[in-house]
Formats: structure tokens, C-alpha cells, sequence
């Protein structure tokens, strides 16, 4: 079972909206017990990182979670602020994230650029993994983010944008895979990349 | 780098979108919402943008049933307006599929909203939404007006908008109630002023009827979208364009679109 997992402040209804258009069977994750069934679990993301990880500690989801994606490697997509907690440290509110991936997500400067970073970016896949990403590569994704990820091991950049600069679009190592961009709401690129990550998964599962 | 970005507005009455005609009674009937949302998808269009325009004036929310509709048939982001009362609605509007809301009157009103929809939901789905008239009396020349641009509020423009942005708004989108419907062109004058005085993303709406509008705004500002309506259907214009014409347009003349 694909599972999305929905807190309130996320927008678990798009990413679902998605997902079932593609043809998948996708059921929300509200509670630990709701996880447990997970073939591939998507965490989705808008707003702050903090209240974020306040919510999934509220959910009493993040051990499930942890052992689901760590230990039984379980495929899972994070996206946006999905991503962002992934990481060690976020600056915004000084949160700690769940330390999967190494690195710090840190501000955009607004002396340099407009912040929020909003609209459409291109988005350059530079490393092979399962999910197939020829037919993707160099479009346009959609972006909302004050925020980007920096990552300490390079091998981990999966893909990147540029706003002013290399930005981190996205990652991935062995069965985690995270975008910083809103694959959901990307127009039909998007749903083909959620379409080759969830194909991914049924061969693997 | 990003692209600049069209985004189509949708005033919609009983779930079709409609046009206000200036001077001329009745808003014209165009399409129903979900239809021209798919059509619009279709060609690319980047954002949509739909106003429940009575649900103020009927003192009801706004209507759950459209968004839902149009989410079905979109991937993309689309913004909501009026009818929005607070919290609660902003979240049933979001939950329906939304991804933005945008704020107006509600937001002069009582401008806590902004950041009590910040905190809540994110900066980025707040759009504060801004309706500038010519005003020589203010500092900055153009004064806000609300409930569907009628009522004077004695409030600058460039004052509201920062104000705003502090608040936490993370776009701001500005309406030119004087050239609105005009088809003459952006106000560019007044969206030179207020991109200098915020960082957020700006939305120019306002006055566009023919390509060169969109181009003369993209290339004299740092302004980020376009809202174009009357160019895609409004009857008043001899030529309607389709969004794919624009992009590649503009394309053509060095603005860089998402093809």
C-alpha cells in the first residue's frame, strides 16, 4: 500500500490527488498503525519545518516511520518541507531534522534573491538511480521554498536548480528519495516523475 | 532560473467563470470553471487563480464544490479568493485542493489575518492581494481600495504593502483598479514602486490586452507573473490569444517561459 502521510498543515490532499490520478492506490498515514502497511510511504510538505516535526512527533509516527524507511527500507518520497527535516539542522526556527541525509537547510538571502523562491525552475537530474529520470531531465518543476538544503555529502544530490546559485532540488540514497520542488502541482512532468518514482516501487515491492 | 509566469483569474458565479464587462450591466457568461480550468492546464497556463466573486455580497464561504472540481482536473498550483472569513475557511479551501489563498478586503479589515494564515499554513500560501488606485494625495501616489475596489480606505499602497509583507504575506499580487478592463497596458509605474519596496514575489494584474503588455512588463520590471484574463476570453477584445501563443511570444523576445 502506498501511503501518504497527512498532517494538518501539509498539502496531503494534492500530492493524494495526484497520486490516484496516475492510477495508483494510495491511502492517507495518520497514525503509526496506518504506517505499518506501507509499501512506499510519500510525505509531502508546506510551511515551517518546525511545526512540521511537531506534528509527525504529535502523530507518535516517527519511530514507525524510522523503522519502516531505515530498517525495512521501504521506498519513500519526501517533498518540499518533506525534504527540508530529512536533513540534520534547519535554520528556520532552529529545528532539529531526523538526520538522515548529512547537511543544514538554510535561508535564501533577500538581499540576493525575491524569498519565497515561487514559480518554475528547471531541474537538472545528475546522478542514475532506479527511478528513471531521461524523460524528465532540464523541464521546468514547480517551486515554494524560502529555504534550501545543503548537503555534506555530494554523492547524495540527486539533482539541482539554480536560483542565483546551485540549489539542492533534490536527493536521494538507497530507498529515500526527497525534491524540494512540488512534483504534485509540476503540470504532467510532475505526474511523470511521481509516475517513475511509484513504478519503482511496484517492481521492487 | 526561474520563469516568469501567466496566471489566468477566474471570477466565477454559480460555478462558471464569467467576465465583468466595464459599463455594461451583467458579467458575460464565458465558460463553466472546471472546463476552462482543463482547457487552460492544457495549454500550459503556469497558476490559476479563482475568485468566488458574490460570495461576499450572498455573505456565504466559498464555494468547496468548485475547488474540488478543478483540483481533479489540475497539477497545478491554483490560488482561491473570497469568501474566506478566517482560519477555518482558508483550511477547508486548502483541504478542497487550493494551494493558495489570496486576501483582499478581509486583509485591510484586519490585518492579523495575514500572519494568523502565515503561521498557520506557511508564508507561501498567503497572497496578499492589493486593489491601487491613482491617488496624488498619498506619499506614493496610489491609494488601496476594498470590497471589490469601491471603497476608499485612506491607506497608501507601498505602506500596505510592507506592512503586509511583514506580516508574512509570501506573494503580493497588485491590481490597478485604473487600468483594469482599459486593455492600455500594466501599470508600470506602480509596480517599479512596489518592487523596490518589498522582496516578496509580485503579481501584476490590471490593463493587459495585447502580447506586448506582457512583454513591456516582464522586461522594464522584476514583477514575476502576469494575471491575463480578458486577453484569453474576455468578448470586448477583437483578438483572444491562446496562452501558448503568449509564452512562445515572449519566448521569442528573451523572456524566459516554461514551454
Amino acid at each position: 500500500m502506498i501511503r501518504i502521510i497527512d498532517y494538518k498543515a501539509g498539502n496531503a490532499p494534492s500530492v493524494m490527488s495526484s497520486v490516484r490520478h496516475l492510477g495508483f492506490n494510495a491511502e492517507y498515514a495518520r497514525s503509526a498503525q496506518e504506517l505499518s502497511d506501507a509499501t512506499c510511504v510519500i510525505l509531502p510538505g508546506v510551511g515551517s519545518a518546525k511545526a512540521t516535526m511537531e506534528s509527525l512527533k504529535a502523530m507518535n509516527i516517527l519511530t514507525q516511520l524510522e523503522k519502516a524507511v531505515l530498517k525495512e527500507k521501504v521506498l519513500f518520497l519526501g517533498v518540499c518541507v518533506g525534504m527540508q527535516i530529512l536533513f540534520e539542522h534547519s535554520e528556520e526556527e532552529k529545528t532539529e531534522g531526523l538526520g538522515w541525509f548529512k547537511g543544514r537547510v538554510v535561508k535564501f538571502d533577500p538581499a540576493k534573491v525575491r524569498v519565497p523562491q515561487m514559480g518554475w525552475n528547471k531541474v537538472k537530474f545528475i546522478k542514475n538511480t532506479p527511478v528513471p529520470t531521461e524523460d524528465v531531465n532540464n523541464a521546468h518543476f514547480y517551486y515554494v521554498n524560502s529555504y534550501h538544503a545543503v548537503v555534506d555529502d555530494s554523492a547524495d544530490l540527486w539533482g539541482v536548480s539554480d536560483y542565483n546559485g546551485e540549489l539542492t532540488a533534490c536527493v536521494q540514497r538507497d530507498n529515500i528519495y526527497a525534491i524540494q520542488f512540488h512534483a504534485e502541482i509540476s503540470g504532467e512532468i510532475g505526474l511523470k516523475l511521481i509516475k517513475n518514482f511509484l513504478d519503482t516501487g511496484v517492481k521492487i515491492c | 532560473m526561474l520563469t516568469k509566469r501567466l496566471i489566468a483569474c477566474f471570477d466565477i458565479i454559480n460555478d462558471r467563470v464569467t467576465k465583468n464587462v466595464k459599463f455594461q450591466g451583467e458579467p458575460v457568461d464565458i465558460a463553466a470553471a472546471d472546463t476552462l480550468a482543463a482547457t487552460m492546464y492544457a495549454s500550459q497556463i503556469d497558476e490559476l487563480m479563482l475568485c468566488d466573486i458574490n460570495a461576499g455580497n450572498e455573505k456565504r464561504g466559498i464555494n468547496l464544490n468548485i475547488i474540488k472540481k478543478v483540483a481533479a482536473h489540475v497539477f497545478i498550483p491554483f490560488g482561491v479568493g473570497g469568501g474566506i472569513s478566517g482560519i477555518s475557511s482558508m483550511f477547508d479551501a486548502l483541504k478542497s485542493g487550493a494551494e493558495k489563498i489570496s486576501l483582499d478586503s478581509l486583509a485591510v479589515r484586519n490585518p492579523e489575518i495575514i500572519s494568523e494564515g502565515a503561521k498557520a499554513f506557511g508564508a507561501q500560501c498567503i497572497v496578499l492581494h492589493i486593489r491601487a488606485k491613482k491617488n496624488d494625495l498619498m506619499p506614493s501616489g496610489y491609494e488601496v481600495y476594498t470590497d471589490g475596489a469601491k471603497t476608499p480606505t485612506n491607506l497608501d499602497v507601498i505602506t500596505w504593502a510592507i506592512k503586509g509583507e511583514s506580516l508574512g504575506a509570501g506573494e503580493i499580487c497588485v491590481t490597478s483598479i485604473d487600468r483594469e478592463g482599459t486593455f492600455q497596458g500594466y501599470d508600470i509605474c506602480l509596480m517599479k514602486k512596489i518592487e523596490s519596496a518589498v522582496r516578496t514575489p509580485l503579481i501584476a494584474c490590471g490593463g493587459a490586452g495585447k502580447p506586448e503588455h506582457l512583454l513591456e512588463l516582464f522586461t522594464k520590471t522584476q514583477v514575476q507573473a502576469a494575471i491575463i484574463s480578458s486577453m484569453l476570453y474576455s468578448p470586448l477584445l477583437k483578438e483572444n490569444y491562446t496562452v501558448k501563443s503568449l509564452k512562445q511570444f515572449l519566448s521569442e523576445n528573451g523572456v524566459p517561459m516554461r514551454l
